[in-house]
């Protein structure tokens, strides 16, 4: 930065009395300073992401991604099984939260009287803070507790963390709804719930879409719900049944991280390769297309 | 368009006649709808809470609040307090929200004042991702990595030079109190540094501009202009990050070494509230075992609603999120 006179005093620093050097000389410090906390964290990133890929692809392969966990004490297997259960979980809990979180955000956004908007918008941000554990725990008193560990309790847990988030993303689209847009609809003497319904969420679906991308990515990764839902695998090989426990990747990589045995170790961060390279494409992919998305709905 | 001429008038009759009856349902069953939605949203909140004291009654009536000023968790003799996992959970936040709050400004200020326009926006993004890292992840990472690293080389290094100081007395190990706040703080800096730059970017730039007229140095500005004008949404920023720290059960569970007790050395075991339901999520052998966890859950619950209420009112209150 110091070839940009326009920021700031001269770059020099020798010139002018001691206290301009001094002040001149704490600039250039916090300028350093901010730089390395910035390039600390990328560092962080790319350390903790390099360790997962070069620790895992030793383990990541056709079979591992194609096979079941073998019994205890043996070695190869994979976990296509926690591929399949994950699966199904996250897609389970997407098609809870999402209608109900865009249902909300169409209420917040344009029907309700903003007193009440912000109570409800206030309530999930409360809602989006409680501790993903206690989520686990309230699930396990409602669905689990004198029953059995089940997929379908699990996908509810999911789906109540992605509740916020969903709605919340989808609300920030929705005010963006150009108001010339739904004046015209009005104007032409169509009622309210078509301009929702064929105007709004047409005209957003860039942005909601995007929402509900990197709330998948969340959840895909949450593993503290799912302990208290479904983590006890009665059988081996790949289910599909909800009404029992479902295996899956996160609740896998924290059984086999707990393990002793480094071939355990070793399939642990084959699992956490494939779940990162999930995670961090699916929230790229959706933060370059939420730019795009919120520019058009911009103009 | 309800009165658009057809080819055929009988159809176009029974057209907007159908279409009558459904702009007349269309509206309240929306709307309907809608608030059910809401009224169910905010209603989970308190079920939520509901549930979680019902399930943790047994405890609650035996133990009271003597519970949470208690220490030691024996599940054989039935002897259950949590004192040592309320410590462990406020010191592990408490730690991490110190580590994190000077970082993330400091990235906040890079990203909206020193970056240029090229790399802005892919180091903003790079930040953020690292808080899409799955917490069982960055947990696996903590233990088989970063554990070994801080028992090897950082522990011994820092008592060194600061052993004289009793928080980094004691034995170096893989797992403990450093290591659990250090995750922490991986995953506190992207939270209060991505809202800390939204309260930096409403900075009036005549306020800047002004600052720099009267031959301000960049930092001088920052100090005067900038920091005092995001204030009050830094805090409700940093007390975000606290509640994220708070509740993180499976990092935390991984490599804090899950040992109840309250040590002076950064280097020791210990455990918190989070943690230890995470890790007994099949050991709870007794009905009033069962319930002393979830009384932990409780307490969990508790702090992190009133630390969450507290900092939404106040990031609320400086319009970050008009």
């Amino acid at each position: 930065m110091s070839g940009k006179p326009i920021d700031g005093p001269p770059p020099l620093l020798l010139t002018g009395t001691p206290g301009e050097r001094r002040r001149r000389l704490v600039d250039k410090l916090m300028t350093l300073l901010a730089r390395l906390a910035a390039w600390l964290a990328v560092a962080v990133l790319a350390i903790v992401v390099g360790s997962v890929f070069v620790k895992g692809i030793g383990a990541f392969n056709l079979d591992f991604l194609t096979k079941n966990p073998v019994p205890f004490g043996q070695t190869g297997g994979g976990i296509a099984d926690s591929i399949v259960g994950t699966a199904i979980l996250v897609a389970l809990a997407t098609v809870m939260a999402v209608p109900i979180g865009f249902l909300i955000a169409i209420y917040t956004s344009e029907f309700a009287r903003p007193s009440v908007a912000n109570t409800v918008r206030f309530a999930l941000d409360i809602l989006n803070g409680i501790p993903t554990i206690v989520i686990g725990i309230f699930v396990f008193g409602v669905l689990v507790a004198g029953h059995t560990q089940s997929g379908f309790a699990g996908a509810v847990a999911l789906a109540i963390v992605m509740l916020p988030l969903t709605a919340r993303s989808a609300h920030e689209v929705l005010t963006l709804f150009p108001s010339s847009l739904r004046e015209a609809g009005l104007a032409l003497g169509l009622k309210r719930w078509r301009i929702v319904l064929r105007i709004m969420l047409p005209t957003a679906a860039g942005g909601l879409i995007t929402g509900v991308v990197l709330g998948i990515a969340r959840i895909a990764g949450e593993t503290a719900p799912l302990l208290f839902t479904t983590s006890i695998f009665s059988n081996f090989g790949i289910t599909t049944n909800v009404s029992q426990a479902l295996p899956n990747i996160p609740v896998t990589i924290f059984t086999l991280s707990e393990s002793p045995s480094p071939a355990d170790h070793e399939q642990a961060w084959a699992a956490a390769l494939l779940l990162i390279l999930m995670v961090l494409i699916l929230s790229v992919v959706a933060r370059t297309f939420h730019e795009r998305s919120r520019n058009r709905l911009r103009g | 368009m309800a009165t658009r001429a057809s080819p055929s008038s009988s159809s176009a009759g029974l057209f907007t006649t159908r279409r009558k009856l459904a702009d007349r349902i269309g509206d309240p069953l929306l709307w309907g709808l809608a608030g059910l939605a809401s009224v169910f949203g905010v209603g989970l909140l308190v079920w939520i809470a509901i549930t979680v004291f019902q399930k943790a009654d047994p405890a609650i009536v035996k133990y009271g609040f003597g519970f949470l000023v208690s220490k030691g968790w024996d599940p054989v003799a039935e002897h259950f307090g949590a004192l040592d996992f309320i410590w462990g959970t406020l010191e592990s936040s408490a730690l991490a929200l110190i580590i994190a709050a000077p970082i993330s400004i400091a990235i906040a200020l890079y990203l909206t004042e020193l970056a240029s326009h090229t790399v802005r926006r892919p180091i903003a993004i790079l930040v953020e991702l690292l808080a899409a890292i799955p917490s069982v992840i960055l947990g696996l990472w903590g233990i088989l990595v970063f554990g070994p690293f801080l028992n090897d080389h950082l522990e011994p290094a820092l008592q060194n030079v600061l052993g004289w100081i009793p928080l980094f007395s004691g034995t170096p190990s893989p797992y403990g109190m450093l290591n659990a706040a250090l995750i922490l703080t991986i995953m506190v800096v992207p939270i209060v540094s991505a809202i800390a730059r939204e309260v930096f970017e409403t900075t009036p730039h005549d306020l800047k501009e002004a600052a720099y007229a009267l031959g301000a140095t960049r930092w001088e500005m920052v100090r005067m202009v900038i920091l005092p004008y995001g204030r009050a949404g830094v805090t409700g920023a940093m007390i975000l990050g606290l509640g994220r720290a708070l509740g993180e059960a499976i990092a935390v569970t991984q490599v804090i070494g899950n040992t109840p007790g309250i040590h002076v050395s950064l280097f020791a075991p210990a455990a918190s509230l989070a943690a230890q339901v995470a890790s007994e999520y099949q050991g709870a052998t007794t009905r009033l075992q069962a319930s002393a966890l979830i009384y932990l859950a409780a307490i969990l619950l508790v702090i992190s609603l009133i630390v969450n209420i507290v900092a939404r009112l106040i990031v609320r209150r400086s319009a970050v999120h008009p």
